[in-house]
């Protein structure tokens, strides 16, 4: 049964693990998402459902956990914040590599280094360009809204499973913290290992006398190997980019400018979209939903219903607003602007940027 | 119907607490909410802050910068968010500790001696729900009806008892809410 109840991002986040059927959640707390293992322990989905929660001795331990348990075909789930999302990337890359399901939260703070608790969109290149070695991608869910931080962890199982991929739902301070309706979920029940051994014939599930060994690796000595696993990766990336990009487009019918963003950036900038309509600007909002695949036909295609500029609106110095100057190829400007450092701009100053550097530049 | 609402004190005088009871609330009467606490090392013993959104339309950004209504509830509050109260706007603040009063005339000011009000009823954990009262004698926005429901919900059984308690102080915040500058 749904249930409607008021709750924190990372809470949410937390609540949905539980009823999407994850096995497990590994993690270890820090600043701004504390709340999810927090919410795990205080909730014991150990005696609801039988899933582990265990607070690991470091990040690298929980990813390396992660890893082990996908790798046992089961649902689990790590969340962390930038500086321990950065410990986890060895462990990441090695999940891509491995063709694991997992998914993974990170609720940005500003960095660089330790940095601030405070919110932040600058771990787009980490999230989108790789982050940890090797030529892999993962699918990045941004959720600009507390209902989102609960359905996406249900969607991002779905898809991890569905590609044998890492899914990342790249949060930030804001939506982590912030408290807002959410309409949970019908909880689903965990798979039995018998279903698993029958649905997943790659799990490492205990091998029997007659069958062949199941092997979870990265590695493969032979380039020649390698290169063809590396193409066979590149094939379902693209894959993944077909099928599986969302977006949303807010006020865009007759928009003439543009605000390209996600996240709580992307909250931010409808409301600028708003004070800017009270003007008399046609102002429409791009919001990314996901950040890979990125929707860069979709963006391209707003250059033919009229658009004359961008403004990608982002928590950084410029980060996403490369992807967008990729997508738009010249048809159009676009300018970036954003507050960074673990300050969160304002619709105002957002307002201000779109007039400054688009309409009047 | 949109309210933007800050509500600025010392941590431990229930400001987030006082935010989550509005926006359970407005839920309980179907309205979008959102709420966004300042978060950080500034809550442990210092000032705290939450902004509240109740509204009939989904909400765009919960990050705001100009409120309609502000509850001030200590001095460095006061000093930090006097001047985002947009025009027109609702300030309602506790005199207690107060040395330098409200001085815009472009808003609608409101006091309630919420500090005193709650030493009197013997209770000084119902500090927070006293301002709510007189909150709501001036922004009705959402029904008692609903505010205790909202409680019902939001409160663990065990605390339940102590809804007559809390429904008492919201009384006293609506009778004793006392208007300070008016605008015509």
């Amino acid at each position: 049964m749904s249930e409607l109840k008021l709750m924190k991002g990372n809470e949410a986040l937390a609540e949905a693990a539980i009823r999407a059927g994850a096995d497990a959640y590994f993690g270890y707390p820090i600043t701004p998402q504390s709340e999810v293992i927090e919410y795990l322990m205080a909730e014991k989905p150990f005696d609801r459902t039988g899933m582990v929660v265990l607070q690991a001795e470091s990040e690298i331990a929980a990813i390396n956990m992660v890893y082990g348990a996908a790798g046992a075909g089961k649902k689990v789930m790590t969340s962390s914040s930038s500086p321990g999302i950065s410990l986890k990337q060895e462990g990441i890359s090695y999940i891509a590599g491995a063709e694991l399901p997992c998914v993974y939260a990170n609720v940005v703070r500003g960095g660089p280094g330790l940095g601030t608790i405070q919110p932040s969109q600058a771990d787009y290149f980490q999230s989108t360009k790789g982050g940890g070695h090797g030529d892999y991608r993962q699918i990045v869910l941004a959720p600009a809204s507390v209902q989102e931080m609960a359905d996406f962890v249900k969607d991002g199982f779905e898809l991890a499973f569905k590609y044998r991929i890492p899914v990342l739902i790249l949060s930030d301070g804001v939506i982590g913290q912030m408290m807002e309706k959410v309409d949970l979920f019908d909880p689903i029940p965990r798979m039995t290992d018998a279903e698993i051994k029958e649905k997943y014939p790659w799990a490492t599930t205990g091998k029997k006398s007659g069958t062949a060994r199941r092997i979870i690796t990265s590695l493969d000595l032979d380039s020649h190997k390698m290169e063809e696993h590396n193409i066979k990766l590149q094939a379902k990336y693209k894959t993944i980019a077909q099928h599986e990009t969302r977006y949303e487009l807010i006020d865009c019918d007759d928009a003439e400018y543009i605000f390209v963003a996600y996240g709580s950036s992307a909250r931010i900038a409808q409301k600028a979209v708003k004070l800017a309509r009270a003007k008399g600007i046609k102002a429409g909002l791009f919001r990314l939903i996901t950040l890979f695949p990125f929707p860069s036909k979709q963006i391209h295609d707003m250059c033919g219903k009229g658009a004359k500029g961008f403004l990608a609106v982002e928590m950084s110095a410029g980060q996403m607003v490369e992807d967008v100057l990729l997508a738009v190829k010249g048809c159009s400007k676009v300018e970036h602007f954003g507050r960074y450092g673990g300050i969160v701009h304002t619709p105002e100053e957002v307002l201000e940027a779109m007039e400054q550097k688009i309409i009047g530049g | 119907m949109t309210e933007e609402l800050i509500i600025a004190g010392f941590g431990g005088q229930g400001v987030l607490s006082m935010g989550k009871i509005l926006a359970y609330s407005g839920i309980m009467q179907d309205q979008e909410v959102s709420w966004m606490p300042s978060y950080g090392p500034e809550m442990r013993g210092g000032t705290a802050n939450v902004t509240v959104i109740v509204s009939d339309e989904r909400i765009s950004s919960p990050i705001l910068t100009i409120f309609d209504s502000a509850i001030i509830l200590n001095q460095q509050s006061l000093d930090k968010f006097e001047s985002g109260v947009r025009p027109g706007g609702v300030l309602l603040y506790d005199p207690n500790g107060i040395t330098r009063h409200p001085e815009r005339k472009d808003i609608n000011i409101f006091q309630i001696e919420a500090a005193s009000l709650a030493a009197e009823m013997g209770s000084t954990k119902i500090f927070n729900m006293i301002v709510f009262g007189a909150y709501l004698k001036i922004k009705p926005i959402v029904k008692i009806e609903n505010v205790i429901r909202g409680l019902k919900k939001s409160l663990p059984e065990r605390y339940h008892k102590l809804i007559p308690l809390n429904e008492d102080a919201i009384n006293m915040g609506i009778k004793n809410v006392k208007a300070i500058h008016e605008l015509k």
